[in-house]
């Protein structure tokens, strides 16, 4: 398949094959001006804001800290450290609860800010393209850079991932296909300098030749701003693509913008490819050109239930709550609240949950909004979920598995190419919940494969008992039988002497 | 703010089909040609067509009422008065009340609740049940009427109706007539040609429906406009109308070029019998037909070629129930066998 989007803008729409259109609700917000949340007075910092290790700390309590200053160092090859959000003091280091639906507690550090908002000092370098490409990566793994759109992966280790496997191309996911959302299509539009510099920084780091910036032809002023920014590097292509759920999917935007697929069994960088989201170039931009760490984000707020939706910068550690409030609350008691977008977004427990490097937007979603909520009804087997899915998989039939139990039996369907971008669960008249039929399903099956693990070690362990268990018998009965052996022997060898020596007297007599 | 709802997964948006929304956008395509048929058949038309429909919910209620899984959500889903309008679009017009009622049993307590319901039925309730009368009741099956339209000095009454339908009073014979199939199927039993045939029929007006025949036979083109607004609306692919249309016209027009005389043009097999209902209506009932495009491509082609060769070998006139019921069989098959490749499956990653 060739890259749909180098193809003319009228037929990339006919070729891409799956997608829905939800609302985007993305105006007016997109279009209002960015406003700062003034400083809370608690910041909550979560040791683990990134797939990985959770950070480990290295201050203490009551501790004085710098805006930057690192709280909580990389803890093994996949960990991203933790740096103050503002200057204060470390009031405690606790647990609280986690931006995650369960609500549980995770360990955090509560930052108490002094309100001077403090830098520590920097010293960035005066120009980073002198730098080796494994000293920027250094840079920005220092920097606590993770995905900023929502996957929260160390960019540091992937960078290092694409340099080592010499991926061609970098994407520049600036998609934001999420309905609602709109912090990148703002961060593009407020800082296309910054993450064009941010951009050409990531093609150093990987020494790579050319990156492609995906964004949805819905953004026509970022679009413009991009471009823009970008016209002095040939090695920066924007290429719009077409607004499409779920463009921002990294296997997607893939496809669409070089023709390539991610393989099943590998991952982006096997089909030469590396992608970073606009937000996390623009981090990258802050690490390196000015030494600054990533303590803060653009937070969309919105929703139906919010008063005055916005664009919101927000230190790392704010609380969803402090987010509502400066937005002026809440006007209704809202059916959901969610972190991410409306499509892939988790549900939050409480809104005492911080914010952290992950968080593209909090939403205060209204009934109306998520729909009825009607009782799934029965398949009619309309296969729209099928004409939607990005994966080319079969919704109606893998559902149709697990009802009866049989994950096995949606796995061999392909469950695990699901990237659960809740297409089907949108498009479905019987608003079956097949995303999340399948989310339990995944887990079944990793719950399978632990248990199998689980068994299959116990055995050999029992193996290995009753083998060793044999052995000693043997080697019990062996030195027992040795013994005997030699107590005949030494039995034999006496009654040998005995004879000797009677046989001797016997022949002495006979001497005698 | 402490109590949140209860955490709900995503995705938290919904497009807001429904299966009551696609039943009734089926319906509203349905309505012109029925209206049409109506205005054609007139007051027998109408009363068979109540009789059916209603017989359709009546059993529904009762089915689900039996599963124990009643109310009213599941049966103004519509698709029992759906499956009820589809069988009574198959019926001669001036039948008698009970082929309505005993229709309306097969289709929907045999063919849809036997199977579990809505949903999990293998064969097309409204086929089901027009085979099952064609069967068992040959007679009234096939007693055809010339349009006698609503009004018409010559039609019958409103009274009259009512005795055609309700108390078996036989339908004058000055109004029996042949449909364009049944008629060039008799005409070949006596050794007429079908070239002749077709010429010995008054054909004028007939792509119009003008011409005895069921609802669903009549008005072609307007049943042609309603599959048109389904396709518009995405309610249906183009898959199942463009392959059935196509398996029923190919070997149609080979045949008319080899020997005219034997076999009916591609054209007349096309505007003739359920062709365009079977194509836009019938076969591309979203429970019994496959999930994925190529699947329906098939199942399309079967079907339209099924048709044909009934239509021309066997010794039923019209053979789309038949064709559809025996391609509904194959369905599982169809649907194992065309699964589409997975994004990152099976293809080299490097594709530029």
């Amino acid at each position: 398949m060739p890259a749909v989007a180098t193809l003319p803008a009228w037929l990339q729409r006919s070729l891409i094959r799956w997608g829905v259109h939800p609302d985007d609700h993305k105006r007016p917000v997109a279009d209002l001006p960015v406003e700062r949340l003034p400083l809370p007075s608690r910041l909550f910092l979560p040791l683990q804001q990134h797939v990985g290790a959770p950070a480990r700390p290295v201050v203490k309590i009551g501790d004085h800290v710098l805006k930057g200053q690192l709280l909580a160092e990389s803890a093994a090859n996949i960990s991203a450290p933790v740096h103050a959000s503002t200057s204060g003091r470390i009031v405690d280091i606790t647990t609280y609860p986690a931006p995650h639906p369960s609500g549980l507690e995770q360990p955090v550090m509560v930052l108490e800010p002094d309100g001077k908002d403090r830098w520590i000092d920097t010293a960035p370098p005066a120009d980073p393209f002198a730098l080796p490409p494994t000293e920027v990566g250094r840079m920005v793994s220092a920097a606590g850079v993770v995905g900023m759109g929502g996957a929260t992966f160390p960019s540091a280790v992937k960078l290092a991932l694409g340099l080592r496997v010499q991926v061609e191309i970098l994407i520049v996911n600036g998609g934001e296909c999420e309905p609602y959302l709109s912090c990148d299509d703002r961060l593009m539009r407020d800082h296309a300098a910054g993450v064009v510099d941010g951009i050409r920084l990531a093609l150093h780091a990987i020494g790579a030749q050319e990156a492609r910036v995906g964004i949805e032809n819905n953004k026509p002023e970022a679009i413009a701003a991009m471009q823009q920014a970008a016209a002095p590097f040939p090695e920066v292509r924007i290429m719009p693509v077409p607004a499409q759920y779920p463009m921002g999917s990294d296997k997607q935007l893939i496809q669409v913008l070089t023709g390539r697929e991610v393989p099943f069994d590998g991952r982006a960088a096997d089909a030469g490819v590396l992608v970073h989201n606009v937000g996390t170039c623009h981090a990258i931009h802050q690490a390196v050109r000015l030494g600054r760490p990533l303590v803060e984000r653009l937070v969309t707020v919105s929703g139906g239930a919010v008063r005055r939706p916005r664009n919101v910068v927000a230190p790392i550690g704010a609380t969803a709550q402090a987010l509502f409030d400066y937005c002026d609350g809440l006007a209704s008691a809202p059916a959901r609240v969610i972190m991410g977008g409306p499509m892939m977004g988790n549900p939050l427990a409480t809104t005492a949950s911080p914010v952290i490097k992950g968080t593209s937007g909090l939403l205060a979603l209204t009934q109306e909004e998520v729909g009825e909520g009607e009782r799934a009804g029965p398949c009619i087997r309309c296969a729209s979920c099928v004409s939607v899915c990005p994966m080319n998989l079969l919704p109606l039939e893998m559902a149709a598995h697990i009802r009866s139990d049989d994950p096995d039996g949606a796995f061999q369907l392909g469950l695990n190419d699901c990237i659960g971008c809740g297409c089907c669960s949108y498009v479905c008249p019987s608003a079956i919940p097949l995303s999340h039929y399948f989310s339990y399903a995944k887990g079944a099956l990793a719950a399978n494969e632990r248990a199998k693990l689980k068994s299959e070690s116990i055995k050999k362990l029992t193996t290995a008992r009753l083998e060793r268990q044999e052995r000693e018998a043997r080697e019990k009965a062996e030195a027992a039988a040795r013994r005997k052996a030699e107590r005949e022997a030494a039995k034999a060898r006496a009654a040998a002497q005995a004879n000797a020596a009677t046989a001797k007297a016997a022949t002495a007599d006979v001497n005698a | 703010m402490s109590t949140l709802p209860q955490p709900n997964h995503a995705p938290h948006a919904h497009s807001g089909l429904k299966v009551s929304r696609i039943m009734a956008t089926v319906m509203l395509a349905l309505t012109p040609a029925t209206l049409f048929g109506f205005a054609l058949f007139g007051w027998p038309s109408i009363l068979l067509w109540l009789v059916t429909v209603g017989s359709c919910m009546v059993l529904e209620v009762a089915c689900l009422r039996l599963a124990g899984r009643g109310g009213p959500k599941t049966l103004w889903d519509g698709s029992a008065l759906l499956a009820g309008w589809l069988l009574a679009m198959t019926l001669p017009p001036f039948a008698p009340w009970w082929i309505g009622v005993v229709g309306a049993f097969a289709t929907i307590v045999v063919a849809k609740h036997a199977y579990g319901g809505l949903g999990q039925n293998p064969f097309n309730p409204a086929m089901v049940g027009r085979v099952a009368l064609l069967i068992s009741f040959p007679l009234p099956m096939t007693t055809w009427v010339q349009p006698s339209p609503l009004f018409a000095a010559s039609s019958p009454s409103l009274i009259d109706s009512l005795h055609i339908v309700f108390s078996g009073t036989p339908v004058p014979d000055a109004l029996t007539s042949a449909t364009v199939l049944g008629h060039v199927k008799a005409e070949a039993t006596r050794g007429i040609d079908a070239l002749q045939a077709v010429l010995g029929l008054q054909m004028d007006g007939s792509g119009l429906g003008w011409h005895a025949g069921s609802l669903g036979e009549t008005g072609t083109l307007l049943i042609l406009a309603g599959g048109l607004f389904l396709l518009a609306r995405r309610i249906i692919t183009w898959h199942i109308p463009a392959s059935l249309l196509a398996g029923l016209a190919l070997p149609a027009a080979i045949g008319h070029a080899v020997a005219p005389e034997q076999f009916l043009s591609a054209g007349a097999h096309l505007t003739a019998g359920a062709a365009m209902l079977g194509a836009f209506f019938i076969a591309t009932d979203l429970v019994t037909s496959p999930a994925t495009s190529a699947g329906r491509l098939i199942f399309g082609f079967g079907c339209g070629l099924l048709t044909w060769v009934i239509r021309t070998f066997a010794g039923f006139p019209e053979g789309l129930a038949f064709a559809v019921l025996l391609m509904n069989a194959g369905v599982p098959l169809i649907d194992r066998y065309t699964r589409p490749r997975i994004y990152g499956h099976g293809q080299p990653a490097k594709a530029s």
